[in-house]
């Protein structure tokens, strides 16, 4: 502890504290939680000096209004191109910056992304809960008291740092486009065969309402073989499930077993990321992929992360 | 048979054929036992559970055990689908007789009716029973803590009694507290945190599902054996004096080991 803080000034809603998530707890009816968009946690992690995992700030849309109080401190904000300024200086998306103590941050909105992080060289001194400080709004776990922050707190941080050399920046990632690949079930034998095809072929739209617990899509109907009610069992992060309005649901890092509606399909973990950034609107299609397809997409994505810190640019002469 | 023609998608098994391993995306499968809320069904996947907990199978992130099937997480750059069916399958093989695994069982104090079981009366009147019959059935069953879900730690038990089968209330009730016994359909539960529920609260124990003080946060596992007890107000304000001074309210009368307990299965 070093006494020095992050305080909410005029936060956004939905600005929670979430690291890679919580594991092993899910026997207890405890989630996962954890951020939106993994990849853009670690790059903005990374671009401070800290381990890919540590706890970050994640936000929907924009973060408002903040101030350093106590320290200077390095930071990074990732996941789209958010426009943050600090006194009278533009801070670029995708690039470290220096904060200094008593410095007033805003960061605003972004067309290209739902979710941004926002990074702090040496973390945010908080207490793990079940081993992790992700948030989870329903259970009230994690994070400041398990909910959103909100004007007038302050986040103690664990070790604010100004390193002496150069800021550090990554090329934002170059999202895959194309349809979102999907592994079949593990409820597909509860569709009728037209409605697998519909949903293997046709276009479906994300609706406005998402948050960290699903998105819903809106499209041609899927319908039911044999009745939407099923036994409820497990579902992760990626499983579409379809309730009776025939509309499909992609369930997502806030979600908790059991889930009572059958499930199409799957989405794969590699295209997760990408489907949390998509704004709503945006057109979708699915593609059916194998097993082996989709574990292959998790290992480039896995190694594609791994790939980060020696894609960091230094900017020289700043 | 070589590994990959093992996986098969849902739509490519016979209604009966059980157990099924269906895909659940890259990083998860679900072990299937059956498509019903059966405790002969239900006592397999536990079984399971046990089974690959004990016997530290590389690869696997954690499980999660519903009514009919285990949610099997594992991280596929350490195990292989084929190789994890194969484990599973082995210990399926070795499976003694699911129904007779040793359980925890646990004895757990309600305060029934009055100011803290509001739905006691309706439930009782909807049901054509008096509020003391009600509340003899209900502590006369013996419930399974089928799985842990919707709040953490919240046990859902099976074992109702048919005559206590009653479709839930019509209008929700915005926040029933935590410790609250509830029914609904065919199911019972104890509320472990403060949330809105449509379900009957039939009394409150002083016990708490899910405490994270607590050294144990969770209280309750699954395959866990419950029954009712009925207790006064008295016994009841003593409890829960012990809980306030972060004293245990309650213990299972027996303690196996669960290598599953502390978090992490591998």
């Amino acid at each position: 502890m070093t006494g020095a803080q992050l305080l909410a000034i005029e936060p956004t809603p939905f600005v929670t504290v979430q690291d890679s998530g919580r594991r092993g707890w899910m026997r207890f009816g405890v989630s996962r939680a954890g951020a939106m968009d993994f990849a853009a946690m670690a790059a903005a992690n990374i671009l401070v000096g800290n381990p890919p995992d540590v706890p970050v700030l994640e936000f929907a849309h924009a973060a408002g209004i903040w101030r350093l109080a106590g320290a200077d401190c390095r930071i990074a904000v990732t996941g789209g191109t958010f426009g943050c300024r600090a006194g009278g200086r533009l801070l670029p998306p995708w690039h470290s910056a220096t904060l200094g103590d008593g410095e007033v941050l805003q960061i605003g909105g972004a067309t290209d992304a739902v979710w941004g992080y926002l990074a702090l060289a040496g973390g945010i001194a908080l207490p793990r809960q079940l081993g992790s400080l992700s948030t989870h709004l329903r259970s009230g776990i994690g994070g400041l008291g398990g909910r959103m922050l909100r004007a007038g707190d302050a986040l103690p941080l664990a070790a604010p740092r100004r390193p002496a050399g150069p800021d550090l920046a990554l090329a934002p990632p170059i999202r895959r486009t194309g349809p979102l690949r999907v592994v079949l079930g593990p409820q597909d034998d509860y569709f009728t065969p037209e409605s697998i095809e519909t949903f293997l072929g046709r276009e479906f739209r994300l609706s406005p309402q998402f948050d960290r617990l699903g998105y819903r899509l809106t499209g041609p109907e899927l319908h039911h073989a044999k009745g939407f009610n099923i036994v409820s069992d497990g579902v992760v992060p990626g499983c579409i499930q379809v309730p009776g309005d025939c509309q499909p649901i992609v369930l997502m890092r806030d979600c908790q077993p059991p889930g009572g509606y059958p499930k199409i399909a799957t989405v794969i973990t590699a295209d997760l990321g990408r489907l949390a950034q998509s704004r709503a609107g945006t057109p979708l299609r699915f593609r059916q992929v194998s097993l082996a397809e989709a574990q292959l997409a998790r290992r480039r994505m896995v190694e594609g992360m791994a790939e980060l810190p020696g894609r960091v640019m230094v900017l020289l002469g700043k | 048979m070589t590994p990959a023609d093992d996986i098969l998608p849902a739509h490519a098994y016979g209604a009966s054929r059980y157990p099924r391993f269906i895909p659940v995306g890259d990083v998860a499968l679900s072990v299937e036992f059956g498509d019903a809320i059966a405790a002969e069904i239900h006592a397999q996947v536990v079984a399971l559970e046990r089974a690959l907990a004990a016997a530290e199978v590389p690869g696997i992130v954690e499980t999660a055990p519903s009514y009919r099937s285990l949610l099997v997480c594992y991280e596929p750059a350490e195990i292989s689908f084929g190789a994890l069916l194969d484990a599973l399958r082995g210990l399926l093989g070795e499976a003694g007789d699911p129904l007779h695994l040793p359980a925890r069982r646990w004895s757990v104090p309600v305060l029934y009716g009055g100011g803290v079981g509001f739905d006691l009366d309706e439930a009782a009147r909807r049901l054509g029973l008096t509020p003391e019959a009600l509340i003899a059935q209900h502590a006369s069953a013996e419930y399974t803590v089928y799985f842990l879900a919707f709040a953490p730690g919240l046990p859902n038990l099976g074992g109702l009694p048919p005559a206590l089968h009653l479709p839930r209330r019509l209008q929700p009730r915005r926040q029933i507290p935590a410790g609250s016994v509830v029914m609904a359909g065919g199911q019972a539960a104890v509320m472990s945190l403060p949330m809105p529920s449509g379900w009957h609260v039939l009394g409150q124990t002083p016990a708490r599902p899910y405490d994270p003080a607590r050294a144990e946060p969770f209280l309750f596992r699954p395959g866990d054996v419950i029954r009712f007890r009925p207790i006064g107000s008295d016994e009841f304000a003593r409890l829960e004096a012990r809980r306030v001074r972060g004293e245990a309210v309650i213990v299972p009368d027996a303690l196996p080991p669960d290598p599953g307990a502390d978090g992490a299965v591998t």
